[in-house]
């Protein structure tokens, strides 16, 4: 049984690459770890200063919307988030974050306050709130991306398999995350 | 069974597939632009890839930060330049234009998979290419094994009858709709646009629609191709390329919209997100400090022929910034030789060389503290332009060449 156990981030609704990592910050783009430093920065400024390992970033409405820059879900990463719990996500956002290893998980975050202690359990697709109490479930990861997310991302994925294996029974009946 | 368009597209790759099913399909082209083109070569190499599976359908661009501004994305510039030179796939020059104009000038035609590592990719869409961003570790895989995968996307079809009244355009319309939809109002969805208004409705609004697809949350924004396709390929020397593609009648959309251009008026998107959407009567009076007139939504000649009407014989406010850059080289010679580059020099305005220019905040017109800027861009996110202390508005070429004559947001209408 996979769990993650960490507090919540709050970051709101309508969180953009541009709020993730700024376009002022493009010269940075091939120094990843000085990039990283600067994650979150326009939307949450002292993000950098509480973030510990293991935490979790919760978004709103429609998280990173914007730009297809994997580098928005490569500096929360390399800030120590263990996963993205978020009411709704973008699309181009959403697959970059399964082909970097980060969980997305669509749940209703309405009951999560920041500071919050919470424990995820990914086989089950339930959060529990262990400051508030609540239980919640999200929908989980398609199964095609999901095999993506557990090998550790696209590029160790094809690395293994040298190529897209789609076993039939995922397809069709495939879902991704809205 | 009755195909959408999206369907159609990729039923033509992989028979047979309806919305829901995954596709694995080959890549009609392949392009990075130069701030996420170094990190998907990173993740080429890390892979362990050498070669890249079609080189002569990959492409680089330098445009969001060319001629370079720093000494870091110089190197970035060297990069992309040693890697293409190693793969042989191609690369574009500084000031050959922003990304996706060049890839609807020389390279997308109907029937076309293409996808690009920068999310208005879904422009392409207006030739009836199934035109998608992504983030580098897919572009990296599609450059290496030439294909990539699809989620086959349900529909919603848009269906536009009847004409602009003057002073609105395809701008306009693509504000109207993401502020009715929402930005996430079409998450993971194909915008499917048709109806009798097609046909009246020219190749740079087209783009200009198909640009924003994006910011209702949608995977690709398409036109079925038809004799305004047509024309365009061939003005672009490409007429061979075209073929008809269309919906089938009866397919199956999850939503209708229906829309009359005639009741569209000029629309402004207020900060910080693209679906706050006001008529330009809301935005009245408005001060700003910086008119940007350019970028992949609205930098064609149309556009700055629409913003040299209004600006012609007339100078831009003296507290007023006017920024123009047009979207291609080749749009850069014809504005010149139609005068329109003369008229807005004249006007007071600086001309930025053909790329994104102010667009991503990186450099040529970046905001001070507590500036507001009117731009022809599709985003106003915070921060967008530089800075999370000023604020941007949207509108169409017509309202932000106004508006740059009086400094404050002003209807096209009152000009015209
Ligand atoms: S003009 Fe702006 S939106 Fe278009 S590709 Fe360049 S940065 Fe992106």
């Amino acid at each position: 049984m996979k769990t993650l156990k960490g507090k919540a981030i709050k970051a709101g609704d309508n969180i953009s690459t541009d709020h993730i990592i700024p376009g002022k910050y493009a010269h940075l783009r091939s120094n990843l770890p000085e990039l990283a430093k600067h994650a979150m920065e326009d939307a949450i400024p002292d993000f950098a200063s509480r973030v510990e390992e293991g935490d979790f970033l919760i978004g709103g409405k429609n998280f990173g919307l914007g730009s297809s820059r994997e580098h928005a879900p490569i500096v929360i990463k390399m800030s120590g988030i263990s996963a993205i719990l978020t009411r709704s996500v973008a699309r181009i956002f959403y697959r970059n974050a399964i082909n970097q290893g980060i969980p997305v998980l669509i749940c209703d975050t309405d009951a999560i306050s920041d500071g919050d202690e919470l424990e995820v359990n990914l086989d089950e697709g339930t959060v529990t709130n262990l400051t508030g109490g609540s239980r919640i479930s999200f929908n989980k990861v398609p199964l095609f991306m999901l095999t993506i997310l557990e090998e550790g991302g696209l590029i160790p994925y094809i690395k293994k398999h040298k190529d897209f294996v789609i076993p039939a029974n995922q397809n069709p009946g495939f879902s991704e995350g809205k | 069974m009755s195909k959408t368009l999206a369907e159609k597209i990729l039923g033509s790759k992989v028979p047979g597939v309806q919305a829901g099913d995954i596709a694995v399909v080959n890549l009609d082209l392949v392009f990075c632009q130069d701030t996420t083109g170094p990190l998907v070569v990173r993740q080429f190499q890390e892979s362990g890839f050498t070669r890249v599976a079609r080189p002569k359908n990959a492409i680089f661009f330098l445009d969001h930060a060319a001629p370079s501004p720093s000494k870091e994305l110089s190197n970035d510039h060297i990069l992309l330049h040693q890697f293409a030179q190693e793969t042989g796939c191609m690369i574009a020059r500084e000031g050959d234009g922003v990304c996706h104009q060049l890839v609807a000038e020389i390279f997308a035609k109907p029937g076309d998979i293409i996808i690009g590592s920068d999310s208005h990719t879904v422009t392409a869409g207006a030739l009836c290419a199934f035109a998608t961003g992504m983030g580098s570790s897919d572009v990296a895989i599609g450059l290496a094994l030439g294909k990539t995968w699809f989620r086959v996307p349900e529909s919603f079809l848009i269906n536009l009858e009847g004409s602009f009244p003057p002073g609105v355009t395809g701008k306009d319309l693509i504000l109207h709709l993401i502020g009715k939809m929402g930005a996430d109002g079409a998450t993971y969805k194909a915008l499917e646009f048709s109806g009798g208004a097609l046909e009246q409705m020219t190749m740079p609004q087209r783009l200009s629609i198909s640009n924003m697809a994006v910011e209702a949350g949608a995977k690709v924004g398409l036109f079925p191709s038809d004799e305004v396709t047509r024309e365009f390929l061939k003005e672009h020397g490409r007429e061979k390329g075209y073929k008809s593609v269309s919906a089938d009648a009866g397919a199956n959309y999850e939503e209708i919209y229906s829309i009359n251009l005639g009741y569209i008026e000029p629309m402004v998107s207020f900060p910080h997100t693209v679906d706050n959407v006001f008529p330009v009567t809301a935005a009245k009076g408005i001060k700003i400090q910086q008119v940007f007139i350019g970028t992949c939504t609205n930098g064609r000649l149309e556009d700055l022929a629409v913003a040299a009407g209004v600006l012609k014989g007339k100078k831009s406010h003296p507290e007023t910034r006017l920024l123009v850059c047009p979207a291609s080289r080749k749009i850069l010679m014809d504005a010149i030789g139609l005068g329109y580059i003369g008229t807005f020099i004249e006007a007071g305005a600086v001309i930025l060389p053909p790329g994104c220019a102010a667009c991503l905040g990186l450099h040529q017109g970046v905001l001070g503290d507590g500036e507001s800027c009117l731009s022809t861009a599709n985003r106003n996110f915070k921060g967008r332009m530089g800075n999370p202390e000023s604020f941007i508005y949207l509108a169409s070429p017509a309202t932000a060449a106004a508006s740059a004559i009086t400094g404050e947001i002003t209807d096209p209408r009152e000009i015209l």
